[in-house]
């Protein structure tokens, strides 16, 4: 114990360095001030901000895409709840997720899943492939824990039974999402359109490089409607051409989320959202559309023996189109997606190798010849440069020579002035009248009522057309231009060519006394509480220049076609019905090619049926184009499709006027009215020799 | 034990009492345990609840531990040096023994439902059989590298059972204590000169074949903080974010977000700093770091007035331990260094990190009140 009583030991030799010892530790606490200087002084705010975005995030808010309603009222489309379930890997298979010690044993629910989903062998192999694949980690953030999409669209049954043995199904999630719903299926397909989700191309375009570092103002202007990827847009028809009205504006909440990002509630989170807290979705607008539902419905119904055609119904005072058929058609249900990405991939491929191209809008995308259905605005032309007194008749003999070639005409009428010429459809009359008038006048007349011009409608890409002119010859055949080019335009052939919806806004112009109006197809739109927000007045698009007593001139051929013993649609006519029109047998110029199928070739070179009408025949309400293509005969095919439409037309006006009677008043005058030669063919008998094309022979065509 | 003797023991302790130690470590303890209260009462980690009160109960076992420490004169210490460093070796191999994976080290040893960490009290049996070694071979001149060969060795053999658990910061620690001891004496400058060169071609063959990866992970990753923002430098990146956040005065008491809503991971035991500092800001930490400061200039302050070497070697080994500590840990949090886990002394949540710092403070205020008399009376050994 006596080391205890030493005097105090040198600790001299320690005695220099305390100083220095005290100034390093100094320096490096000073070290830290600095730093947290740095930090919270001089970057403070620009870490507040950082610390800020983690907690705080934007949740959008979905909107719901505005209803599509007919003029009645009737849902064309609108949105529905599809069921899409996804399975979670790492607890559908906890045995395929890494060994852990102490880990409780659960067990893999993924057999009972596949069985309950009817999955195949096949689609089970790969799926279990996947989930294996996510779960070789399953730390916080691996795929492990990522659901996946596994099946769409399931139906009613399947949910039911995943919801009631959700304990034997852990890790299976159902989850809603919307998707578009057609109730009427294929009617009115062209003219709705359909949505699908957007595509790569079509999103760069909106979000184009460099997009999320863009202002809120840039953004908006370089993406209007906000897509996101995985969005849904309209790709054709309304759908497309009203999609910044349907779409709706999300909204988007600020929502308080921690590091493993799980949202939360307490006052200690909702302290932190600056405001404004939340930005309310606006609703995609409703729209109301002039076309009557029920209308297409019949006018379905009165296709149903055709193959491909078009239809048009028009109000004749507003340029409304109360309807738009275009056969053959397609489900959009099967093309929204929301049926499975399989389906739509399927379906695209039967529309697009049919030769009857379902996809295509033949009310406007699509132009023919328009045959004698042309010819009042041959005669029009005539009369407004007095160049054919109407009253002067021409002899047919059933053809023309014209140098080498020889034009023909249905059979022979004999002595014919402009009146009969019309209502028996005289080729030759035409011919001679064209000499007279020459193609440029023609032409001239024709684009006053919007012949070969696009219409300025645009739901869907229109067709222009073509009302041929000199020049437009002289360009085309350079120094061969032949007078047999102008005989072929005033009768609609050659290279003479129109939308049925042009020819519908023209005729609704003969009957309206020479107005051509704005096609229509939306009346007003609507806010979801059914509030009218805009209405659409009729536009006039343009005038024609023609004096009164020559329309008359003309509308009372017209009226003859359908009423005069003689017309070429007499033999089709119903009494109860006051319809003017005018028939069209235009021949297509098919030539077979050596290798097509004898029967295909047969249908294409066949002629296409027109038939073009206004009723009631005195005081206008619609125009009706009916183009049956490859029908043959206009006065046979298409003008008993049109005949049906008025009547349904004014059955179904009649019906919700109240007025049940004038029904029964109808068919009541039908009996009563003297019995005809022919009966009129029943709609519901198929034409003799319709082509049926053979779907797998002709799959592989283009 | 007359009763003379125990009303004079109370009077010295009176007297002697060295309050501004006291209260400094004070500061620091209450600060330490309401800050572990707004880092873990994190409304969904109902298993940190009760992380407070633990340390409240680890600190006041350590106040006891450190008046008993401060009882007994402290060149009994010095008497049982070498024998404390060869229990202290033997808790380590023990761990060795036994280790318990825990993250991938194994660092402790469990009695019933208590874990000690023996590579925290390790540090306070080197500081003893530093300062005995030193105390027993007084020089007059400079040290050359041979003469510090032995406490080398003595430093050596704790450091590197600490490095194969492996706890690199702990290691660390042990290092720096060493080096900051053999700093107080005497060395030649040529042979820290010679020291630096030889550690700058070590260096290289440390980094190719001691370190483990994730060690190395852990350097690259201080390197490029921002590389690998979501796996390994999650840890500095959001605590960064946090110290940043709390501005100049802070967010306030537990309304920290980053804490709050779990974007910090440790934030009870290697990153309560980055807690402390988010709510309470830089005029906060400005305060903390002041405290952690004067206690290590105490440190050096006591050692200045020792009465003997061992006294003086003892103190200083405390203070560097304190500094070291905070220095790194701070420096760690703050984004100055990389990441090594090492405690904050009095602030991060753990028993084994609070009864060594507790301890060394008892040493330190033990060799603080003793040093008024060159002799001490015969008669009692706890004068």
């Amino acid at each position: 114990m006596s080391d205890l009583l030493l005097p105090r030991s040198d600790v001299g030799e320690f005695r220099k360095r305390y100083k220095w010892m005290a100034l390093v530790a100094t320096l490096g606490f000073l070290a830290v001030v600095i730093r947290l200087f740095q930090l919270q002084v001089v970057n403070g705010e620009e870490y507040a901000k950082i610390a800020h975005e983690n907690v705080i995030r934007r949740v959008t808010l979905p909107t719901t895409r505005g209803v599509i309603r007919d003029s009645q009222g009737k849902i064309l489309a609108s949105s529905r709840s599809a069921y899409n379930v996804y399975l979670v890997p790492g607890r559908v298979m906890p045995s395929a997720r890494p060994e852990r010690r102490g880990r409780k044993p659960e067990i893999d629910t993924f057999p009972r899943i596949a069985d309950t989903l009817r999955l195949n062998p096949d689609e089970r192999t790969r799926l279990l492939a996947r989930i294996k694949d996510a779960c070789v980690t399953d730390e916080d953030r691996s795929p492990c824990w990522r659901p996946i999409l596994v099946r769409e669209d399931l139906s009613r049954d399947i949910v039911a039974e995943i919801r009631q043995h959700h304990d034997d199904m852990i890790g299976a999630e159902i989850l809603t999402a919307p998707v578009r719903y057609y109730p009427y299926k294929n009617l009115g397909a062209h003219l709705l359109g359909y949505v699908a989700e957007i595509d790569a191309e079509t999103l760069a375009k909106y979000r184009p490089q460099g997009y999320e570092t863009l202002s809120a103002e840039e953004r908006q202007k370089a993406n209007p409607l906000a897509y996101d990827p995985g969005d849904t847009m309209g790709v054709t028809g309304v759908e497309r051409a009203w999609e910044s009205y349907v779409r709706g504006q999300r909204g988007w909440e600020k929502r308080v989320v921690d590091a493993r990002g799980r949202y939360r509630t307490g006052p200690e989170a909702i302290r932190l959202l600056d405001a404004p807290p939340r930005q309310e979705p606006i609703p995609g607008r409703d729209l109301r559309l002039t076309i009557d539902i029920e209308l297409e419905q019949a006018i379905d119904k009165a296709m149903r023996v055709h193959q491909a055609g078009a239809v048009v119904v028009v109000d004749v005072h507003t340029g409304r189109l109360i309807a738009l058929y275009s056969k053959p058609d397609f489900d959009p249900n099967d093309l929204t997606g929301g049926a499975g990405k399989d389906r739509v991939r399927e379906t695209f491929n039967r529309l697009y190798t049919d030769p009857l191209r379902p996809m295509l809008d033949k009310t406007m995308s699509g132009s023919f010849q328009p045959g004698s259905t042309f010819k009042p605005f041959s005669a029009l032309a005539a009369l407004e440069d007095k160049l054919m007194p109407p009253e002067d008749t021409e002899k047919c003999d059933g053809y023309l020579s014209f140098g080498r070639r020889v034009f023909h005409c249905t059979h022979v009428h004999g002595k014919v002035n402009m009146r009969l010429a019309l209502v028996e459809s005289c080729n030759i009359y035409f011919f001679k009248l064209a000499e007279s008038v020459g193609m440029d006048r023609i032409a001239k007349i024709a684009g006053e009522f919007g012949l070969g011009q696009k219409t300025g409608f645009g739901v869907n890409p229109e067709s222009a057309g073509r009302i041929p002119t000199r020049s437009w010859y002289a360009l085309r055949y350079k120094g061969q231009f032949r007078i047999g080019f102008t005989l072929n335009t005033a009768i609609g052939q050659g290279a003479t060519s129109v939308s049925p919806l042009q020819l519908a806004l023209a005729y609704a112009a003969i009957a309206n006394g020479g107005t051509v109006y704005m096609p229509s197809i939306v009346r007003a739109v609507e806010a979801s509480d059914g509030s009218v927000l805009q209405e659409f007045a009729p536009r006039v698009k343009q005038k024609a220049h023609v004096a009164p007593e020559n329309l008359a001139r003309i509308t009372e051929a017209l009226n003859g076609v359908v009423n005069d013993p003689k017309g070429t649609a007499y033999p089709v006519r119903d009494p109860s019905l006051d319809v003017a029109g005018k028939t069209g047998t235009a021949q297509t110029g098919y030539v077979a090619a050596p290798h097509d199928d004898p029967k295909k070739a047969w249908f294409l070179a066949r002629d296409h049926a027109w038939f073009a009408a206004y009723s009631p025949s005195k005081a206008p309400e619609i125009a009706v184009i009916v183009l049956v293509e490859h029908g043959g005969s206009g006065p046979t095919q298409a003008a008993p499709v049109a005949m049906h439409i008025v009547r349904e037309y004014n059955r179904i006006n009649a019906a919700r006027s109240g007025h049940a009677a004038p029904v029964d008043a109808q068919k009541s005058a039908a009996k009563g009215a003297p019995k005809r030669e022919e009966a009129p063919p029943d709609l519901a008998d198929p034409p003799p020799e319709v082509f049926i094309p053979p779907p797998e022979e002709d799959a592989g065509e283009p | 034990m007359s009763l003379s003797g125990q009303s004079r023991l109370f009077d010295r302790a009176r007297d002697h009492f060295d309050w501004g130690l006291f209260l400094i470590s004070s500061a620091l303890a209450v600060i330490g345990v309401v800050n572990l209260y707004s880092a873990t009462s994190v409304s969904t980690r109902t298993a940190l609840s009760e992380v407070y009160i633990q340390q409240v109960y680890w600190l006041v076992l350590g106040g006891i531990l450190a008046t008993v420490v401060t009882a007994i004169d402290y060149r009994h210490y010095e008497r049982l040096g070498y024998a404390l460093y060869g229990f202290g070796i033997v808790l380590l191999l023990l761990v060795l023994a036994l280790g318990n994976d825990v993250r991938g080290s194994s660092r402790w040893i469990y009695i019933g439902s208590f874990s000690l960490q023996p590579s925290e009290f390790s540090k306070l049996f080197l500081i003893i059989a530093l300062a005995k070694y030193l105390h027993d071979d007084p020089k007059s001149e400079g040290r050359t590298l041979t003469d510090l060969l032995i406490p080398a060795a003595i430093a050596a053999v704790p450091t590197l059972l600490i490095l194969k658990q492996p706890d690199l910061g702990t290691a660390l620690i042990h290092g720096l204590i060493f080096a900051t001891v053999c700093l107080l004496t005497r060395i030649r400058w040529r042979s820290i000169a010679t020291l630096v060169v030889s550690s700058g071609i070590l260096f290289p063959l440390v980094w190719n074949y001691v370190l483990k990866d994730y060690q190395k992970k852990r350097v690259t990753d201080f390197l490029d903080p921002t590389a690998n923002i979501l796996g390994s430098g999650w840890h500095a990146h959001h605590a960064r974010i946090a110290i940043g956040a709390g501005g100049v005065t802070g967010e306030g008491f537990m309304r920290g977000t980053q804490n709050q809503f779990l974007f910090l991971p440790d934030q009870h035991s290697d990153f309560p700093f980055a807690v402390f500092a988010e709510d309470w800001g830089f005029l906060g930490c400005l305060l903390l770091v002041t405290l952690y400061t004067l206690l290590v200039w105490w440190a050096i302050r006591v050692a200045s007035t020792a009465k003997d070497r061992f006294g003086a070697v003892l103190s200083i080994g405390v203070g560097a331990m304190i500094f070291w500590h905070a220095v790194f840990n701070l420096g760690m949090v703050t984004g100055l260094l990389p990441v090594v886990g090492v405690t904050l002394p009095l602030f991060s949540a753990g028993g084994s990190s609070v009864l060594t710092i507790l301890v060394g403070i008892g040493l330190l205020m033990n060799v603080s009140m003793r040093r008024y008399y060159a002799t001490g009376p015969k008669s009692s050994l706890l004068s």
